[in-house]
């Protein structure tokens, strides 16, 4: 009996010792997750807090919408609109470019390679996700200035290029994901191959095709130095395709070396608009992959259904 | 009228020699059971008859099989074969789109673009799967959102839209409750006088309620095949007489009252 007792007393002490134990892990856990949202949120305070007043007092008007960045003439002028313009221009022209190709790679590698070559394609994705920015505009000054000069049209191939990798890489898990038996069902159907990817599958990928466009996006306009090196950098609206084009990332690089004063502030504004860009797009994400038939995004995206009895 | 002529038919995954001299003859407008153990070749024969087996890499087939006139594997376009031959899964498999354009699909996969045509079809096919009541008002709302049985139902209407010639459905309500499977049976039964229908079951009762000929497979062989009433009453190989009792047995036990399960699996 004793011998019963005691056993009862270090199991209740051991089970005590791993209760503890289990919650200072759960602590430390915590702690690790908390980091990086702490860390969002210092960028948040350092950017909306030096950003948002220097806008107030250039005016918000004459900042988001002003056509002239003069910032050494007296008086210095601050309007950001023509970078504002290039970033959504130049991403855009990326995502024109880059998306298809990006979507036709992914179902060419989840719905058609033979594997031998698999073995070659895929670890060229990958290598493309890692090659710094830097080389890349080397790259499009050696290949793409020559023939397209320093232009927007030169900073929109080069981006489409860039977000490739992030586009297939997420699509093909997106359509890897689709169960074999709605491919399969297309198929005895009497669809062919390509009828039953684009026709069953894509639809059925939809919602992490499209976070995957989203998440190019984001690293479009996001992306500084290969584009500073195409891209002419001339601080005025473009007015074609050729033009030279300065986007609100190449703004801030080329001129925070030397800026101070009101000139360094409305940089950093200019980086707190960047980051509202970025707020916006990453928050379209969650809701487009919530759910099967969840979110107002997807109904958005939807392909106009012929499906009215 | 034979439907389908199944002649010396020799299946090979690689180096596993899955069907073995398979040769027997399929009745038009008939409903012809596949029966046998799990990984006896029933599913893989099945799926020799709408050539799915095609997507399987390393897959051999000799012999040959006759859809009326045409050998099927000299055919050039095997889409033309699928849209003669429909096929319904095990696990129901409704696309992620809305009701009507599951049933659309294949009928725009053909070619039919008008919208009176395509409203027509659907209708039509919907209620021949015995569905139309239970959808008629919600055309509209994804296929995913319909229960499993309705799901399999949905799929049944979907390869009939495409009007096939036969419909082949391999163990089409083993992931069902009772009251669905009952409502697939019934439907089996009036399918049967538009077209021929060959279907894999596990459940002896299924194939022997609604069965005309029943054929029974073990380890790639054709053991027996006949009419199901025979078959089942009066079976001339041992070991078919085997297989259906012990599956007919455990099947009665599966039925009866809860409790006597409890004890046997206890």
């Amino acid at each position: 009996m004793t011998v019963g007792t005691n056993n009862v007393g270090k199991q209740e002490a051991h089970a005590r010792r791993t209760k503890i134990q289990e919650r200072a892990m759960g602590g430390v856990f915590f702690v690790a997750a908390l980091a990086s949202v702490f860390a969002v949120a210092m960028i948040c305070v350092f950017l909306l807090g030096e950003g948002i007043p220097a806008i107030g007092e250039i005016g918000v008007r004459g900042f988001l919408l002003g056509t002239d960045w003069s910032p050494s003439n007296i008086p210095p002028s601050f309007g950001i609109f023509p970078m504002i313009v290039g970033s959504v221009l130049v991403t855009l022209g990326a995502v024109i470019l880059g998306v298809p190709i990006g979507i036709f790679s992914a179902v060419y590698l989840s719905y058609s390679c033979p594997p031998r070559l698999y073995r070659f394609l895929k670890p060229g994705v990958d290598l493309l996700a890692g090659i710094p920015s830097v080389v890349y505009g080397f790259f499009g000054m050696a290949a793409l200035t020559p023939l397209l000069g320093s232009s927007m049209l030169s900073a929109s191939v080069l981006l489409g290029i860039m977000i490739l990798p992030t586009v297939i890489t997420l699509s093909e898990n997106a359509l890897r994901a689709i169960p074999g038996d709605r491919y399969e069902g297309a198929l005895a159907l009497g669809a062919k191959h390509y009828r039953s990817v684009f026709g069953v599958v894509l639809p059925a990928a939809r919602s992490g095709v499209i976070a995957a466009i989203i998440l190019g996006l984001g690293r479009a306009i996001g992306e500084t130095m290969a584009v500073i090196m195409v891209a002419g950098n001339q601080a005025r609206m473009p007015e074609g395709l050729l033009d030279g084009v300065r986007t609100m990332t190449a703004n801030i690089v080329l001129e925070m070396g030397y800026a101070s004063g009101m000139h360094r502030r409305a940089l950093i504004a200019t980086g707190a608009v960047l980051f509202v860009f970025i707020l916006l797009i990453d928050l379209c994400v969650p809701f487009i992959t919530r759910g099967r038939n969840a979110g107002p995004l997807r109904k958005l995206f939807k392909p106009k259904a012929g499906n009215a009895l | 009228m034979n439907c389908f002529v199944v002649r010396d038919l020799n299946l090979h995954y690689g180096d596993n020699h899955a069907l073995k001299d398979i040769t027997l003859d399929m009745k038009y407008r008939e409903i012809t059971a596949l029966i046998g153990p799990s990984g006896c070749g029933k599913s893989t024969f099945l799926r020799t008859l709408n050539r799915m087996n095609d997507l399987i890499e390393g897959c051999r087939i000799d012999g040959s099989i006759r859809l009326f006139d045409d050998d099927i594997y000299a055919m050039s376009d095997v889409s033309v074969l699928r849209k003669r031959v429909g096929m319904v899964f095990q696990k129901p498999n409704p696309f992620p789109m809305s009701v009507f354009d599951n049933v659309a699909f294949g009928p725009r996969t053909h070619g039919i673009r008008s919208r009176q045509e395509l409203e027509m079809i659907v209708e039509k096919s919907l209620r021949d799967a015995a569905i139309w009541d239970e959808v008629k008002d919600r055309l509209k709302k994804p296929a995913l959102s319909l229960s499993g049985g309705q799901q399999q139902r949905l799929c049944i209407a979907r390869a009939l839209a495409v009007s096939p010639e036969v419909l082949l459905l391999d163990e089409p309500t083993s992931a069902l409750d009772p009251i669905s499977t009952a409502k697939i049976e019934e439907l089996l039964d009036e399918l049967k006088a538009k077209y021929t229908v060959v279907i894999v079951t596990h459940n002896m009762q299924q194939a022997a309620l609604i069965s005309d000929r029943t054929a029974f497979f073990l380890l790639g062989n054709l053991v027996e095949y006949g009419e199901t009433k025979e078959l089942f009453s009066n079976p001339k190989d041992e070991r078919t007489r085997e297989y259906i009792s012990v599956k007919v047995g455990a099947g009665n036990s599966r039925s009866s009252s809860s409790p006597d399960v409890a004890r046997l699996v206890g």
